[in-house]
């Protein structure tokens, strides 16, 4: 079946972010001074194969480990579900 | 006999988006007489080389992080294999970026703290110079060297243990400093942690630089204190005559 992982890659607490401050200091420039923190970070969308949800859990793990994000500087969180509208599509009757 | 029967070989990597690769054959053919070899990304066969260089660019687009992509290229099957044998490699840049992303030296490069893509001239302090001797025979201890910096992900980043281990094993062998020879935060071009430039693994085989040896080579592009490097590599190849020693 088809899965559904949203991938959220963040710097590491303690890495500087400097497209974070940057932000930051726009949002401030902008009225918005109660700003204290902004941390950027990568969303990734993924849509893929496997048999069930353990399956995929480790597949996305391994996928976040080997390549997604680099352990010296990020972290990797993510959401993963079943694409029911693929999953029913596939169900439909010919 | 002392010399090498033959003119030095180099191999250097070339990944679409790497954009070095003319300057370091131009320096090893033109300037040094050696014999140089581009090796496509897809290949594997390096050539027999004495020595390795990743060039500066942007491999792969720098997509998803700088070096990323690129080490998954069959050519760095290659590199990695010639590495782990001891044989000199050199990563400046973009190149420095892929050996940290392949695993073959620590740490990561990050976006600069400013922001802006740097490209300048620069000073360097030489540090540790017998850690890397293929390199940096030539040059030593406490050395000012000038060569230009191109790059918009050059801040050199890893743990504090990481940093203090490599500081340990004297294997820090380039920092940013001022004219004078002085680690101040106004010459790091980049926020890179400790200052550092370029750093070697532990093998001292590998080489990776955030600048560019190669644009520096002729007096006429400004200086040529990149020069020495590659006669670094040039005098560690004729102590080494036989092929099999000539690896770290």
């Amino acid at each position: 079946m088809r899965w559904i992982a949203e991938v959220l890659v963040a710097l590491r607490p303690g890495i500087a972010d400097p497209e974070g401050q940057t932000i930051g200091s726009g949002l401030r420039s902008l009225g918005y001074e109660s700003v204290s923190e902004v941390r950027s970070g990568k969303l990734m969308r993924i849509a893929f194969e496997a048999d069930d949800s353990a399956a995929a859990e480790q597949a996305i793990g391994e996928m976040c480990r080997r390549l997604l994000a680099n352990p010296v500087m990020e972290t990797a969180s993510w959401e993963l579900r079943a694409d029911e509208q693929m999953d029913a599509e596939e169900a439909r009757p010919s | 006999m002392t010399l090498l029967a033959r003119r030095p070989r180099v191999a250097i990597a070339v990944f679409p988006g790497t954009w070095s690769e003319r300057d370091f054959a131009h320096v090893a053919e033109s300037i040094l007489g050696w014999e140089a070899r581009m090796v496509w990304h897809t290949e594997t066969d390096l050539g027999d080389p004495d020595a390795v260089v990743l060039p500066g660019g942007f491999a792969h687009g720098d997509h998803l992080r700088t070096g990323a992509i690129a080490r998954f290229s069959p050519v760095m099957r290659s590199v990695e294999a010639f590495a782990q044998a001891g044989g000199p490699v050199i990563g400046s840049c973009n190149g420095f970026q892929v050996l940290t992303e392949a695993g073959i030296l620590p740490g990561a490069l990050m976006r600069n703290d400013h922001l802006q893509f740097r490209c300048d001239w620069q000073w360097l302090r030489v540090e540790q110079p017998s850690a890397a001797a293929a390199w940096l025979g030539d040059l030593a201890e406490g050395d000012l060297i000038r060569l230009p910096i191109s790059h918009g992900e050059g801040r050199y980043v890893a743990d504090p243990a990481t940093l203090d281990a490599l500081e340990a094993d004297g294997r820090v062998v380039l920092r940013y400093v001022d004219a004078s020879g002085r680690r101040v935060p106004e010459a790091n071009p980049n926020g890179s942690e400790r200052g550092i430039a370029g750093i070697v693994n532990a093998r001292g085989n590998v080489l990776g630089l955030m600048p560019h040896p190669e644009r520096a080579s002729e007096a006429e592009l400004g200086g040529s204190d990149g020069l020495r490097l590659f006669r670094s590599l040039e005098g560690w190849l004729h102590d080494q005559p036989a092929a099999a020693e000539r690896r770290l």
